[in-house]
C-alpha cells in the first residue's frame, strides 16, 4: 500500500477544481486520477467504456395521435418494469432489491402521467419520455444526497423505455473475453446486475457517491470500484489502468514500479516464478479466491492455481438455489481464467451461522459445532448433488479437470461417502478439508480414502483450542503457531507421505512466510494464500532447503507456546540462512 | 375528506425502500390518497417518484388525505406505517 502513496509526477495538487485537476493528467503515462474509493481492492486491466444509451430529440417525428402514443409509452414502461422485475428474480440479494426498486419506478403512475402531458403538448413520443424523466430528475437532484443518486436509476428507466419504443436493444456491459475495467458516467442497476460472471474486474464512474447503486453492487460483488472520478472521461478505451478501490485512485498506464505484485491483465508480476525450496523441491503456491472477479484477477497473477475456491458467493443473499446451469457457468469461468493450472473448489460451506433462505437448518445454540459444511448435505442432499453436477458440467465446458473438496469432514465414513458421491457425478479428483481435530487424528485412514487433503488452519485452530474464531480476547489461543495445532498438521503431513496423498494448507497460516516454511517442514506439498501474500512466501521458501524447513518445524513443535514456537523457528532460520 | 397528519419515523425519511413500502400500501387501499408537506402541493401517494420528490426527512410532519368509503380506516393504516418504520416491519 505504501508504495502507492507517492503521487506520480505531473499529477500535482488538485487546485480549486479538483475534478479537472484529475482529468489533466489523463492519458499521460503514470497519470493519476482521484475519485472516491467505494469498494476495496486493486486490479489493473485495459479500460472499456459503456456505450451511451439511445438519445431523443425535440426534432424527432411527432406521432399522429397523442392518446395512441401515450398507450404505446405505457406499454413500453410496463415492458421495462417487467424486464427489470425478471432480472431481479434471477439475481437475488442486494442486486434483486435494487432492481425491484427500479422496476417500481418504471411502473410509476405519475411518470406515465407526465409523459402524457408532454405528448399532448406536441412532443415526439420518445422525447416525451426523456422530458418526463428529466422533470423528475431535476426534483430528485434538488434534494441532493441519496435522492440525487437515484437520478441514474430513473434515467436508465427512461432510456430503456426509449429503446423499447424505437425497437433497438439497450447497450449492455462489454464482454471482450478478457478482463477489463469498466468506465461509465454512472452505472444503472440493470447494467450492474449483469456484471457477475462477466469480464469486468473493476469499475470507475465519473459520477456517483457512496450510496449509489454502483457502490452498493460493487461491494456486494467484490469488485474494486472508484466513483466520482470525472477524469476517467478523458482516458481512451484500451488504455491500461490500475484501479485502487481502497484509496480511491486510478493510475492511467501505470508505471512499472506500481505494476509489480499486482494482479493485472497484461503480464504477470516480475520475479514471480513457481514456488520452490532452495534445493529445488516444488511447493506450488496457489491462491484462495472467493468471488468471480477475484478469480479473474488472480488468473493473471503468478499463482500456480487455485487452492481454495469458496463457492458461498454464488449462494449468499439468494432467495432461491442457483440453478445447475448458472453454477456451471460461474465455475467454468474460473476454470477458464486459470488455463491449465489446477483449481480446487470447495463445496458450499454454509451453516446456521451463515444462514441461507433456501437451506433452512433451524436455530442452533452452538452453530460452530452444529450443522455446517458437509453436514448440511444430510439435511439438504439436493443442494450438494446440484453443486457436484454443476462442477462436472463446468469441467466439460472448460475442457479441463477440476478438483473438489468438502468442508467440515470429521470421519472416514463422511470422507468415503463424499468421494463416492462426487465420483458418481463424474468428478475424478476428490478431496476433503481437514479442519476438525478428529479428522487430523485419523489422518492415516482418511488420507487413504481421498485423492488429496487441504488443511484449513483457521478452523483447525478454533476446534483444537476450543476457542471461538470470533472471540477477540482469545487471540493467543487461536494463534496458528500453537504447538498443538502444529502437531495435528504434522500428523496429516506424515499420513500424506505414507499414502502418497498430497496435503495442502489453505488457511491464513500459509500466508505467514516463516510459518509457511514450518508447514512445508511438517509435510505440506502446496500452500494456498491470498494473491497478495504470495511474493513473501515465495521469497522465504527460496532461501531454505527442505531440511531447513524440517528443522524449523521441529524447533517450533518443541516449544511450549505460540510465541516461543515463532522465536525458536526464527532462531533456526537465522542460523541456517 | 379524511386527513391525518403524522411524523415520519423512518430514519432515512421517505427514500427508496421506505418510499416503496409506503407507496405500495397507498396503492393497495384502492383510494386516491395524497401526501403533502407543510406549504406544498398534495401529490399522489401511490407514486414512488412523487413521494420521493417531496424529499421527506426523518421527523418531518406530513399530511395524508383521501375521500370515499373506508378513507378513515385506510388513512389510519397508512399513518401507522409512516409513524412506524416503513420498510422494516
Amino acid at each position: 500500500m505504501d508504495r502507492l502513496a507517492p503521487r506520480a509526477p505531473g499529477s500535482g495538487t488538485p487546485a480549486t477544481g479538483a475534478p479537472t485537476a484529475g482529468a489533466s493528467t489523463a492519458g499521460t503515462p503514470g497519470g493519476e486520477l482521484t475519485g472516491r474509493g467505494v469498494s476495496p481492492g486493486r486490479v489493473r486491466a485495459p479500460l472499456v467504456r459503456l456505450a451511451a444509451p439511445p438519445r431523443t430529440s425535440v426534432t424527432d417525428p411527432v406521432g399522429n395521435d397523442p392518446a395512441a402514443e401515450h398507450a404505446r409509452v405505457e406499454r413500453a414502461l410496463a415492458e421495462v418494469s417487467a424486464d427489470l422485475a425478471g432480472r431481479s428474480s434471477r439475481a437475488g440479494g442486494v442486486v434483486a432489491e435494487v432492481l425491484d426498486a427500479t422496476s417500481a419506478l418504471a411502473a410509476d403512475p405519475e411518470l406515465a402521467g407526465a409523459v402524457g402531458r408532454h405528448l399532448h403538448a406536441g412532443a415526439p413520443t420518445g422525447h416525451a419520455v426523456t422530458l418526463a424523466v428529466e422533470e423528475y430528475c431535476d426534483r430528485l437532484a434538488a434534494h441532493g444526497g441519496y435522492l440525487a443518486e437515484r437520478v441514474t436509476d430513473l434515467r436508465d428507466v427512461g432510456a430503456r423505455a426509449v429503446a423499447v419504443l424505437a425497437g433497438v436493444p439497450m447497450p449492455g456491459i462489454p464482454a471482450p473475453g478478457h478482463p477489463v475495467v469498466l468506465a461509465a458516467r454512472d452505472l444503472a442497476p440493470a447494467d450492474t446486475a449483469t456484471l457477475p460472471g462477466g469480464d469486468v474486474v473493476a469499475l470507475v464512474t465519473e459520477q456517483g457517491g457512496p450510496t449509489s447503486h454502483t457502490a452498493i453492487l460493487a461491494r456486494s460483488l467484490g469488485l474494486p470500484a472508484v466513483v466520482a472520478c470525472p477524469g476517467i472521461a478523458a482516458v481512451a478505451e484500451g488504455t491500461e489502468v490500475l484501479v485502487d478501490g481502497t484509496a480511491g485512485r486510478v493510475w492511467v498506464d501505470p508505471p512499472a514500479a506500481l505494476r509489480d505484485d499486482l494482479p493485472g491483465a497484461a503480464d504477470r508480476p516480475a520475479g514471480a516464478g513457481p514456488g520452490r525450496t532452495r534445493d529445488g523441491r516444488a511447493v506450488p503456491l496457489l491462491c484462495n479466491v472467493g468471488t468471480l472477479a477475484e478469480a479473474r484477477a488472480a488468473g493473471f497473477s503468478a499463482a500456480e492455481g487455485v487452492g481454495l475456491l469458496r463457492t458461498e458467493f454464488l449462494f449468499l443473499g439468494r432467495r432461491t438455489r442457483p440453478r445447475v446451469t448458472e453454477q456451471a457457468e460461474a465455475y467454468a469461468g474460473v476454470l477458464a481464467a486459470f488455463g491449465d493450472r489446477p483449481v480446487v473448489v470447495r463445496t458450499l460451506d454454509a451453516g446456521s451461522d451463515k444462514p441461507l433462505e433456501f437451506l433452512p437448518l433451524g436455530a442452533e445454540d452452538n452453530p460452530a459445532l452444529g450443522l455446517r459444511g458437509l453436514r448440511t448435505a444430510a439435511v439438504h442432499p439436493d443442494a450438494l448433488d446440484e453443486q457436484l453436477a454443476a462442477l462436472a458440467e463446468a469441467a466439460r465446458r472448460a475442457h479441463r479437470p477440476v478438483a473438489v473438496m468438502a468442508p467440515m469432514v470429521s470421519t472416514v465414513a463422511e470422507a468415503r461417502a463424499f468421494v463416492a458421491r462426487a465420483r458418481a457425478h463424474g468428478l475424478e479428483r476428490v478431496g476433503v478439508m481437514i479442519e476438525v481435530p478428529a479428522a487430523a487424528l485419523r489422518a492415516d485412514e482418511l488420507l487413504a480414502a481421498v485423492d488429496f487433503a487441504s488443511i484449513g488452519t483457521n478452523d483447525l485452530a478454533q476446534y483444537t483450542m476450543a476457542a471461538d474464531r470470533a472471540a477477540g480476547a482469545l487471540g493467543e489461543l487461536l494463534d496458528p503457531w500453537q504447538p498443538a495445532v502444529l502437531d495435528l498438521v504434522a500428523l496429516v503431513g506424515r499420513a500424506g507421505r505414507r499414502h502418497g496423498t498430497p496435503v495442502g494448507v489453505c488457511g491464513e497460516a500459509a500466508a505467514d512466510p516463516l510459518l509457511a516454511a514450518v508447514l512445508v517442514g511438517l509435510g505440506a506439498d502446496s500452500l494456498s494464500t491470498a494473491v497478495a501474500a504470495r511474493p513473501g512466501v515465495l521469497a522465504e521458501l527460496a532461501g531454505l532447503t527442505v531440511d531447513d524447513c524440517v528443522a524449523l518445524a521441529e524447533a517450533a513443535r518443541a516449544a511450549t507456546g505460540p510465541g516461543d514456537a515463532r522465536a525458536a523457528a526464527r532462531r533456526v532460520r537465522e542460523a541456517r540462512r | 375528506m379524511a386527513e391525518r397528519t403524522v411524523t415520519v419515523a423512518s430514519p432515512v425519511g421517505l427514500h427508496a425502500r421506505p418510499a416503496a413500502t409506503f407507496t405500495r400500501a397507498a396503492a393497495g387501499t384502492g383510494l386516491a390518497v395524497t401526501l403533502s408537506v407543510a406549504g406544498g402541493e398534495p401529490v399522489n401517494a401511490a407514486s414512488m417518484l412523487a413521494v420521493m420528490s417531496l424529499g421527506v426527512e426523518h421527523g418531518q410532519r406530513v399530511t395524508l388525505s383521501a375521500e370515499g368509503d373506508g378513507a378513515d380506516e385506510a388513512l389510519d393504516g397508512l399513518a401507522a406505517l409512516l409513524a412506524g418504520e416503513p420498510g422494516r416491519p
